[in-house]
């Protein structure tokens, strides 16, 4: 009996042994390397692996940090410039400033705008909506809200209005990761400039149709008419394919193009109302917000 | 009586239209011709606007190797040139001409009587067929002079024709094999000349026995030609499904049914065929069924290409209250209508109406691995995992699951106890998987 236990503690000892030397060996011969502020940059990353600064995951994106000279093409969008200046010590290097960056979502055909005139019935997600016909209200690029962009988002920053049928991006939750640009399969929502308080302007309609069709649809649709690209004082807008789309590199948020449009395809966010202008000097007597109500949309009742 | 044998399901046949006779629908004022009503690429247009055509001119060429001719069905001044809708709303190019007279373009016999004898050899056959724009009239629309240049290396031994008409609620073949059965053999051998073959087999359900009594008469004026009734089953009008059911061959997966020696025409196609060679008239019009239990003149009308959807049912009695959807094509594999602004194209088999009541879907419920969607598939897919794969959008498992097999027939969806729009996911799979395909093959 007892030479049973001798025998078995003597000869997986030596097992245990021999497999510590080699692994020993081999662990010195194999031995990666890493730069040990790999671990504190991680540590300062939010950790949401989102995938949005364009790496798979937050560690990948660390691994780039350490390795790189120059950081102004390394982002996190999650943590924005708080957590690049915190991670731009660890490596020091200065870490550049970056305007905050959200998503936005180019389509206004809501219900009441662009109403439905079939009902589709298949399976609810836009991707299968998107392939299967143009949508319910018509319009070939307008947003079919079967919230594709809502399931992709992690943050919860986006949902689909009741009322409209439209998805609505929360200002304080998102962090413009590109989750719901991928997910949307009629590039509707575009990732940009956050604007200072808030503020952005910029055409709500991705439809590259002529006007008279695209306006049969939607009475809120860009119709190519040009008129804003003539009144803006800094060429921020281009007009391609009978669409506006407003540079927000170039916009200085003046405000001039909203009221040129003719159907209010540009979209105001957040600004305050505007104020009827009867100054002489001003021929152009702006209508007040009440009677344009197509374009000037406060964040507080969009995101009921 | 034979049938093929994997799969398969039963539909109600409600075969309403098939004792009214073929009525020639008057002109519309305005018709809308699209320029891709084909499988293959979109022709190139030959008009501008405000330019005089006359019916059977050609508007539009088809250039690309799998592509089609396309002629104006009226005489009058082109109208406009611009994007219309297409059955589910997207914008495709059309030709709009407004109508002027009834003036047809030199050169084609209009008239009633039956020209039997064809000299021309089998180039000139093909050519013709090809100039004529002449395409598969069952619904796929494949251009049929592409069908008949079978490629080097092959040979096709039986031409096989399709008077199946599986679909319910269709009558349009069946009237013509019974009004035009002698044009329609009389392009059988045409085709059989241009397809160098000695033997065609015409294929027609059982629940059609007038027609097969009446093809059955007439084919002993020509040598070659059998009719065979085959038992009810749908989908038997699909192609592969058909050669097996008739010659008992079974077309290799992702292959063209020329690979076991056969080739497929419709018998609509047939008679298409016939006009373009001996009566040189393009394919300008062609029989729309008009049907559902709500219409109230059940019919199947003669139709000029690009005549509004909305013209016919106004023809058929106007439209019921309590229509649900308008769908093109039958019931198992038509689409809804997304306005009723579309125009007949080459491919429009049948304007169906169905009450708000039979077009509404069944509550979707979950999978209960029951697996009658894969008795019922007649390619032997496993319709239930494929709809798993692409609803969960893993293309790459789906295009595994063989999903580019699925010939669409809807077998699966109709059949599924649980009401899952199985043929919904598919066909977004085939879209999917076949994009994929494509852009690696041009790698």
């Amino acid at each position: 009996m007892n030479e049973v236990v001798v025998y078995s503690v003597i000869s997986l000892g030596a097992i245990g042994a021999i497999a510590a030397i080699v692994l020993f060996f081999v662990a010195q011969k194999f031995k990666v390397i890493e730069d040990p502020r790999l671990d504190l940059v991680e540590a300062e990353l939010p950790g949401a692996n989102c995938g949005g600064c364009g790496f798979p995951s937050c560690r990948n994106f660390a691994d780039a940090v350490v390795k790189t000279q120059d950081l102004r093409n390394l982002d996190c969008p999650v943590g924005g410039n708080a957590v690049m200046a915190k991670v731009a010590p660890i490596i020091g290097i200065e870490a550049s400033e970056k305007d905050p960056l959200i998503a936005v979502v180019r389509c206004n055909g809501s219900k009441t705008y662009a109403p439905a005139k079939v009902v589709f019935d298949g399976p609810k997600t836009c991707t299968f909506a998107h392939l299967l016909h143009a949508g319910e209200s018509g319009c070939p690029s307008g947003c079919v809200g079967l919230g594709d962009c809502v399931s992709a988002c992690k943050f919860d920053a986006i949902c689909i209005d009741e009322a409209s049928g439209l998805p609505v991006v929360s200002n304080e939750k998102c962090v413009a990761c590109g989750a719901c640009v991928k997910a949307c399969p009629r590039s509707i929502i575009e990732i940009r400039k956050k604007g200072k308080k808030d503020r952005r302007i910029f055409v709500s309609c991705i439809n590259t149709e002529k006007g008279a069709p695209a306006k049969k649809n939607c009475a809120v649709a860009c119709i190519g008419c040009g008129k804003c690209v003539k009144i803006c004082p800094h060429d921020a807008i281009v007009l391609e394919k009978n669409l506006a789309y407003i540079d927000f590199d170039k916009c200085i948020l003046c405000r001039k193009c909203a009221p040129e449009c003719p159907t209010g395809s540009i979209l105001e966010l957040n600004f305050p109302l505007r104020k009827e202008k009867t100054s002489v000097n001003d021929e152009k007597v702006h209508t007040s917000a009440s009677e344009k109500p197509l374009n000037s949309i406060n964040e507080s009742n969009q995101q009921e | 009586m034979k049938t093929f044998k994997k799969g398969g399901v039963h539909p109600a046949e409600n075969k309403i239209a098939e004792k009214a006779a073929i009525e020639v629908l008057s002109l519309p004022k305005r018709v809308f011709i699209p320029i891709g009503q084909h499988l293959g690429a979109p022709a190139v247009l030959q008009v501008k606007k405000g330019d005089k055509v006359k019916a059977g001119q050609l508007i539009a060429k088809g250039e690309a190797f799998i592509s089609a001719n396309i002629h104006s069905s009226v005489s009058g001044t082109v109208a406009k040139i611009e994007e219309i809708n297409d059955t589910s709303g997207y914008r495709r190019m059309a030709v709009i001409i407004d109508v002027e007279g009834d003036e047809w373009e030199e050169g084609i016999d209009r008239s009633a009587s039956i020209k039997k004898e064809c000299t021309l050899s089998t180039e000139d056959i093909i050519a013709k067929v090809k100039e004529k724009g002449v395409v598969g009239l069952g619904g796929a629309t494949f251009p049929s002079h592409v069908k008949l240049m079978v490629p080097q290396g092959k040979k096709a031994d039986v031409l096989i024709i399709n008077g199946i008409e599986c679909e319910p609620y269709l009558t349009s073949d069946h009237r013509l094999m019974l009004e035009r059965g002698e044009e329609i053999l009389v392009g059988v051998s045409i085709l059989m000349k241009g397809l160098r073959v000695t033997k065609a087999m015409i294929g027609i359900e059982a629940n059609k026995p007038d027609a097969i009594e009446h093809l059955q008469k007439l084919t002993a004026g020509f040598s070659g030609i059998e009719v065979f009734g085959l038992k009810v089953k749908y989908p038997q009008g699909a192609e592969k499904q058909l050669i097996k059911a008739l010659i008992n061959r079974e077309v290799p997966s992702g292959k063209l049914p020329i690979e076991v020696g056969a080739v497929v025409h419709n018998a609509g196609t047939a008679l298409a065929v016939y006009e373009a060679v001996q009566k040189n008239k393009p394919l300008v019009e062609r029989v729309v069924t008009v049907t559902g239990r709500s219409v109230i003149k059940p019919s199947n009308f003669l139709v000029r290409i690009g005549t509004p959807v909305s013209e016919l049912i106004e023809a058929a009695g106007g439209l019921p209250e309590g229509t649900g959807k308008v769908i093109s094509g039958g019931p198992m594999m038509g689409k809804a209508l997304i306005s009723l602004d579309v125009p007949v194209v080459k491919g429009t088999s049948g304007i169906l109406l169905m009450t708000k009541a039979e077009s509404k879907r069944a509550v979707v419920q979950n999978c209960i691995r029951c697996a009658t969607c894969s008795d019922a598939c007649p390619m032997g897919l496993e319709p239930y995992l494929i709809g798993a794969t692409a609803a969960m959008e893993n293309w790459e498992q789906a295009e595994k699951e063989r999903v580019m097999d699925c010939i669409e027939c809807g077998s699966c969806h109709y059949i599924c106890p649980s009401g899952r729009p199985l043929l919904d996911y598919i066909r977004v799979g085939k879209i999917k998987v076949g994009q994929t395909m494509r852009s690696r093959s041009q790698k």
